[in-house]
């Protein structure tokens, strides 16, 4: 049937093929003791009871994948990782160290600090010379302090097949300086608001809401409305309400040290970023601080009227108790970070498929720093969305490991973790990617409402093209401006002193500050985020 | 050269001395002049502008207000309850034994992990303590979120830590007191009162002055409980100097503010301490002597 020459071609092609399939499907194991074929489920269910419920998914074709990965061989070799508490961002460090140790034989040592630590020890082990860490992982906002410390991060991450290929194209500016890509961003944060549906849906509560303050309820477009919602809401019991538990206004960050300045600026922010006003929201051209300008001390005013309205220990609550407070049901309302959101549609949540997500209210005034007066905006409601620093990691310039810490942190990133841990509420990981704006994963997958899973995706979205938008204050000593703010907010919610006596305090801080720091560093620092708010870049 | 010999054995002493004490005494009295920080490393020199700065601090100012209240206040309540239980264990009770460890634990416990535990119990939404005064109809305090209770709070965890030091010292005292002046009030027919506050408390007070005196040194550096329970708030109402100092050198990374704060600190501690210390001596000095 065959002619001879197809025959001698067979006999030679057959066993090539049948030699290079076993090469593609034989799983992969270099150094580490797991073995991986290509595509193969992920699943972190061996993890621990706490992964118990969480979902599985198939290993990704990206460059770092669980296949990838586990050809990798670092046996006798450590990675020195600093990276947050458990279990924000400190979870999944530990969770992915163990699983790359498995895959590549390496060993990662993780220390786990809290947030100021984070800060302080790296600046330790930089200034001292001592160079004690391979990865460090930081808020994306303290970059001014430490990109001098970094390694770039290599065009095969951010390229391609890359980890970071496909973050969305404001996160990629964000996580560089001067042009080169020096942070390894692992979440992209846009402060947005979470409300119950089992209220602002429900006739009965609109009922209750009109009788008490002659409005139609609607999820509220201002602060002035959030606070009303809070304080009518404050004390009713909704339909979908858990047995036993009270109900609260509002949720917030309120604990100094306790990230509670993320929750400030949203709160400050539609009152004095105004869109008319260029070249600066934190300082104006002459570096004169802006944080206790009359839009700053009317967002903080609001702030301390709402704490009437909190759960009990409210006024206490640092990022994880909000988190925990709003995922079980304590309260109405609730905005800053994605994480009670996704806590609150995890399948064990009791608030599952009542919450819904919209943008941050806004002011029906907004401060004009030129004119020194109150503007109307446009529209009615000035609206400034604060995006909000995202965790992000870096791998130092220092190390001596660079390619075994830049291979750690693309598997930790890698399509199938980063999907995992999405979905996970305390593992502070949210969506920075395209892809994770796409509704079928989180609806299909996840088993979320759609309603619910569109507006939080429609609210994250509108902040991409959004031109009045709030940046962290990336500048060196970004850590000492926000705690002497956060110092300041925690006196006025505390009733030590008059809002607008508690921000003089910090502006005279502030100042201080860019005095210590240098302000030609500050300054020039600053024009990168002016570049961010103004829309240049 | 036979003379100076021996001297050469104080050598290593003295070479220790200088490494832990007085090097790293004068270095931070040099950092002090300086703007050590987190963006300006190094020794510059810029006067005193950091102690200038540190007179203006009413933050500084009030802490340590706020840590003169709270040593003398929970020394004092501990010194008190200590004295009871000393006097208590040493008349003999039933498990004497039992008792005398029993009383113990807390002192010889982690004081971060004591706060801890304790925070949890003060913790307004799902602590111990709120959930009891629910159950019998009361409302819920705000014990760690209002300045009051936060400092109610940090008070009895203070107090309970440190009373069983108070105990123990005190009670040692007790034991090694003389029993001929208790037999001559005996034979005097003298009250219990009587006799304690004639002849028990008089000759107790060299001990009580050295129990009170290691407390208050102890209690000027109040730290852990303040940092774990409130980190010194709402606001600043529990914030004390070490709390502050704390934030200033290693969370801001103020070194050269952080330093001369501390130096501050340290001569005003020095200062009272030595001053109290006089005014008990001289109070426990018997009269006519």
């Amino acid at each position: 049937m065959f002619t001879k020459k197809v025959k001698s071609l067979l006999a030679v092609a057959l066993p090539v093929a049948l030699a290079a399939s076993v090469v593609v499907i034989t799983p992969a194991s270099a150094g580490g003791t797991l073995t991986r074929t290509p595509g193969q489920e992920v699943s972190y269910k061996a993890y621990g009871a706490e992964y118990a419920n969480v979902a599985t998914t198939a290993d990704g074709d990206d460059a770092c994948s669980w296949y990838e990965t586990s050809k990798k061989d670092y046996s006798g070799k450590t990675l020195r990782v600093l990276t947050h508490a458990i279990p924000n961002m400190g979870k999944p460090t530990a969770l992915h160290a163990k699983q790359f140790e498995e895959l590549t034989g390496g060993k990662v040592e993780v220390e786990h600090v809290s947030f100021g630590d984070l800060y302080a020890k790296q600046l330790r082990s930089y200034q001292t010379d001592t160079n004690q860490y391979d990865v460090v992982f930081n808020g994306s906002y303290q970059i001014g302090d430490f990109h001098s410390y970094y390694a770039k991060v290599p065009d095969s991450v951010t390229k391609g097949k890359g980890s970071l290929a496909t973050l969305t194209p404001l996160y990629k500016e964000l996580y560089k300086w001067d042009g080169e890509t020096k942070l390894f961003g692992i979440d992209a944060d846009r402060h947005f608001l979470k409300y119950r549906t089992d209220v602002y849906e429900n006739a009965a509560a609109k009922a209750f809401y009109k009788s008490k303050t002659g409005k139609e309820l609607a999820v509220p477009k201002t602060w002035k409305e959030y606070n009303l919602h809070a304080k009518t809401f404050n004390g009713y019991k909704p339909a979908g309400q858990p047995a036993g538990l009270k109900f609260a206004g509002t949720t917030e960050i309120t604990q100094k040290g306790g990230l509670m300045f993320g929750a400030f600026i949203d709160r400050v922010a539609p009152y004095a970023k105004n869109p008319n006003v260029k070249g600066g929201f934190w300082f104006d051209e002459n570096m004169v601080p802006q944080v206790n300008n009359p839009g700053f001390v009317a967002g903080l005013t609001d702030f301390v009227e709402a704490t009437k309205f909190m759960p009990v220990g409210g006024k206490n609550f640092d990022l994880s108790k909000e988190i925990e407070s709003f995922g079980r049901g304590d309260s109405l309302l609730s905005y800053t970070w994605d994480d009670a959101w996704s806590k609150s549609n995890e399948p064990t949540s009791p608030i599952k498929n009542k919450v819904k997500a919209a943008p941050l209210p806004g002011a029906e005034k907004v401060w004009n720093r030129v004119t020194k007066k109150w503007d109307t905006p446009k529209g009615g409601v000035n609206y400034a969305p604060y995006i909000a620093w995202g965790w992000s990691s870096a791998v130092t310039a220092a190390s001596p490991s660079k390619a075994m810490a830049f291979d750690y942190l693309c598997f930790w990133a890698n399509k199938a973790n980063h999907k995992l841990d999405l979905t996970i509420g305390d593992m502070g990981v949210n969506p920075s990617r395209t892809e994770d704006f796409t509704s079928d994963f989180w609806v299909k997958e996840m088993n979320w409402g759609k309603p619910a899973v569109d507006s939080w995706l429609g609210t994250m979205q509108n902040y991409e093209k959004n031109t009045n938008r709030v940046f962290d204050l990336r500048v060196p000593g970004v850590s000492d401006y926000m705690t002497a703010m956060e110092n300041a907010v925690a006196k006025a919610l505390a009733g030590q002193a008059t809002p607008q006596k508690a921000l003089d305090e910090a502006a005279k801080e502030w100042n201080a500050i860019t005095k210590r720091v240098g302000i030609t560093k500050v300054k020039s620092a600053y024009q990168n985020v002016i570049a961010l708010e103004d829309n240049i870049k | 050269m036979k003379k100076g010999y021996p001297r050469f054995f104080l050598l290593p002493g003295l070479i220790l001395l200088i490494a832990i004490i007085i090097f790293p005494l004068l270095f931070t009295i040099r950092v002090t002049f300086s703007s050590w920080n987190v963006s300006q490393t190094g020794l510059n020199f810029i006067g005193g502008e950091n102690w200038a700065e540190m007179a203006r601090d009413t933050r500084y100012w009030g802490s340590m207000l706020r840590l003169f209240y709270l040593s003398f206040l929970t020394v004092a309540i501990q010194y008190a309850l200590g004295f009871a239980i000393a006097l208590f264990a040493w008349k003999g009770i039933a498990a004497r034994r039992f008792f005398r460890v029993l009383w113990l634990i807390p002192m010889m416990t982690t004081p971060s992990l004591m706060a801890i535990i304790w925070r949890s119990i003060f913790t307004e939404d799902i602590g111990a303590l709120n959930g009891i005064l629910s159950r019998v109809g009361l409302n819920p305090v705000n014990w760690l979120t209002e300045s009051g209770p936060a400092n109610i709070a940090i008070t009895i965890v203070e107090v309970w830590q440190w009373t069983p030091f108070m105990f123990l010292i005190l009670l040692a005292g007790l034991l090694s007191l003389p029993k001929e002046p208790f037999m001559a009030a005996a034979i005097d027919g003298a009250s219990a009162w009587k006799t304690f506050a004639r002849v028990t408390f008089p000759m107790m007070a060299p001990i009580s002055i050295g129990a009170i005196m290691i407390r208050l040194i102890d209690a000027s550096k109040i730290f852990d409980s303040v940092f774990t329970m409130t980190r010194g708030g709402p606001g600043n109402a529990t914030e004390t100097p070490a709390a502050y100092i704390f934030q200033r050198s290693l969370q801001d990374f103020q070194i050269a503010y952080g330093s001369t704060l501390a130096l501050m600190y340290l001569i005003l501690a020095i200062l009272t301490l030595t001053i109290i210390g006089k005014v008990f001596a001289r109070l426990s000095k018997p009269r006519g002597i």
